[in-house]
């Protein structure tokens, strides 16, 4: 136990290697928010009006931002079955380091990531447009709310990638949890237009409240939320941080022991 | 004291469905090389990932250098180095890199970590590609990393899962010089394989499984004569072989067997047999085209053993490198 921050560290530093490394991959990890920022801007940001000074892509930004953060779950679980593949992790496992140390320093290193991304995505959303009015304070806050909302998710990445084992299927996997949850929200389009049932999905998804606490932070009134008074979109700061709770309460003793069971 | 023992393990997949290891029991006594000798799915990688604490067996015991791995696995990792059938480590990174993290990880700080990586570049002829991706290496290179990693800190007891498999000859012919070397160096190694040569030049003693259990085991040598003796062979011109029978027959004292144009019987004490048969013939004014002390090999010995060769694929019931599932 008493090495696990320090071990933690040596595996986050690996990653970090790796991007050094490999330019490319940090290339492409920050073309593809900034590519959905530019599309959604210019694509939609024209047809969608907005009652809201400064147009569509004030409202957009968060939902780029969560659903940036909200993808890297896809990188996390990929890059550990990855490791898993080569037969890294049974190395590691035969090493005498800390139980956690592996997953922990995984999600460290893919949060070291989001923090890059987030930048590089902020810029390119100052570049079309985006302009937070809520003053340093807040606007800092929406981005650790991110920031959290990613390390929190990036656990569910660590969990899948464990137990699914296979990197390719685990992309596919990424990519059917990530797309229906960051679309059945509020984060492009308002959800008064979908059926019935699909907004109360939409309302208590978890990408719904952070990104109606985004805009919240950054100095917009949520006109993409529900207009049902449902809690969540109420409280928006309050379910998000419920939900990042709940996330790591559950999935982080998940994963750890997973992890030390795994092939066993 | 043993080293490494292993006491009536027995391992199952798929609900009991596949059963990898049936009471399998050995060991290695120290500083000696234990070759586990067996086919594919025979249940070597299985005693491999139980000994080195990243499988528990359904039941039996295992202890590594006194320590019991299912219930102190932590105190054995610090103790064992493992070596698998596929270079693990990360192949973006350079072997540098890989040899500095694990030093990291096995906690000998910064500095003991790079000089300790320095070291076992150097050692492992692997200096000037210290700073290249393993991904650019050749597969003989990758193994010699994967295994300078496993020797991080001076291991009491070394696995090594089919070091050599998938290896051209000339990378067999490295790894077997550097496990060699690393033998001399008093570690206790236990060696998997699935190649006979490999077990005859590394081995102190063979352990032969099959189908999950230790069907036999002990020198090269005492398999080889379990199986059966030494052979005098002989090959002549086709008109010399009546009367090259009739002398073999009386130098052997054992009836002889002719296959063509060689002539062969069973030897007790192989070279004086040999001097006096080649004496005889020469008497006789016989030159014969060969003549040969023949030994069984250990393919003859797994023959006899299993009633099939020891290369024969038998469905692997887990997937390589993978272990089980649960």
């Amino acid at each position: 136990m008493k090495h696990l921050l320090s071990d933690s560290i040596v595996i986050t530093k690996r990653q970090v290697l790796q991007l050094a490394r490999i330019p490319e991959l940090l290339i492409f990890s920050t073309i593809q928010p900034v590519m959905f920022v530019l599309l959604f801007r210019f694509v939609f940001g024209g047809s969608i009006s907005t009652g809201q000074p400064g147009g569509y892509v004030q409202l957009l930004m968060p939902g780029i931002f969560v659903q940036t953060v909200a993808f890297t779950l896809a990188a996390t679980a990929s890059g550990l079955a990855q490791d898993m593949e080569k037969g890294l992790i049974d190395r590691f496992r035969s090493l005498p380091i800390s139980r956690g140390a592996v997953v922990i320093g995984r999600t460290f290193g893919d949060a070291l990531l989001n923090i890059l991304v987030l930048a590089v995505m902020a810029a390119a959303g100052f570049a079309v447009g985006w302009r937070p009015t809520s003053g340093f304070m807040r606007v800092s806050l929406g981005f650790l709310f991110l920031f959290a909302f990613g390390y929190a998710l990036s656990w569910i990445g660590i969990y899948v990638g464990l137990v699914v084992r296979d990197a390719r299927v685990v992309q596919n996997v990424g990519f059917l949890v990530t797309f229906p949850m960051t679309f059945l929200s509020n984060a492009f389009a308002p959800t008064t237009g979908m059926p019935r049932a699909l907004q109360y999905v939409a309302e208590w998804n978890p990408v719904s409240s952070m990104v109606a606490a985004c805009r919240q932070l950054f100095g917009l009134k949520n006109e993409f939320g529900a207009t049902a008074s449902s809690w969540p979109s109420q409280h928006p700061l309050e379910t998000s941080l419920l939900y990042m709770i709940l996330l790591m309460v559950i999935f982080i003793p998940l994963s750890v022991r997973k992890y030390a069971n795994t092939s066993q | 004291m043993k080293t490494v023992s292993a006491e009536n393990l027995v391992k199952t997949y798929d609900k009991g469905a596949v059963k990898a290891l049936d009471d399998l029991s050995l060991d290695v006594a120290e500083g000696t090389v234990l070759s586990v000798l067996g086919p594919n799915g025979a249940g070597k990688t299985t005693t491999v990932r139980i000994l080195a604490t990243l499988l528990k067996p359904d039941s039996g015991s295992a202890h590594v250098a006194g320590i019991d791995v299912i219930k102190h696995p932590d105190k054995v990792r610090e103790i064992i180095g493992l070596s698998g059938q596929y270079a693990a480590v990360d192949e973006t990174l350079t072997g540098w890199d890989n040899l500095v993290m694990f030093g990291r990880l096995y906690h000998l700080g910064r500095q003991k970590s790079i000089d300790r990586a320095n070291e076992l570049l150097e050692r492992f002829s692997l200096t000037e590609s210290a700073r290249r991706p393993i991904k650019t290496y050749s597969g003989g290179m990758r193994r010699r990393l994967d295994l300078a990693a496993s020797l991080i800190v001076q291991p009491k007891v070394l696995f090594l899962d089919e070091p050599t498999t998938g290896l051209d000859p000339r990378g067999r012919m490295e790894m077997w010089g550097v496990i060699e070397e690393l033998v001399t160096g008093g570690v206790t190694v236990l060696l998997t394989t699935q190649y006979l040569e490999e077990a005859d030049q590394l081995a102190d003693e063979i352990a032969v499984i099959d189908r999950g259990t230790v069907i036999a085991r002990g020198t090269s040598d005492a398999l080889k004569s379990q199986v059966g003796g030494e052979r005098l062979e002989i090959t002549t011109e086709n008109q010399d072989l009546a009367k090259v029978q009739e002398i073999i027959a009386y130098v052997s004292g054992s009836p002889t067997h002719l296959d063509g144009r060689t002539v062969s019987a069973p030897v007790t004490n192989g070279s004086s047999a040999l001097i006096q048969a080649l004496r005889a013939l020469d008497e006789a004014s016989i030159h014969p085209l060969d003549i040969a002390l023949k030994r069984p090999s250990l393919d003859d010995v797994f023959l006899s053993l299993t009633g099939h060769v020891a290369e024969e694929t038998v469905a692997e019931p887990v997937k390589k490198g993978r272990g089980g599932r649960k």
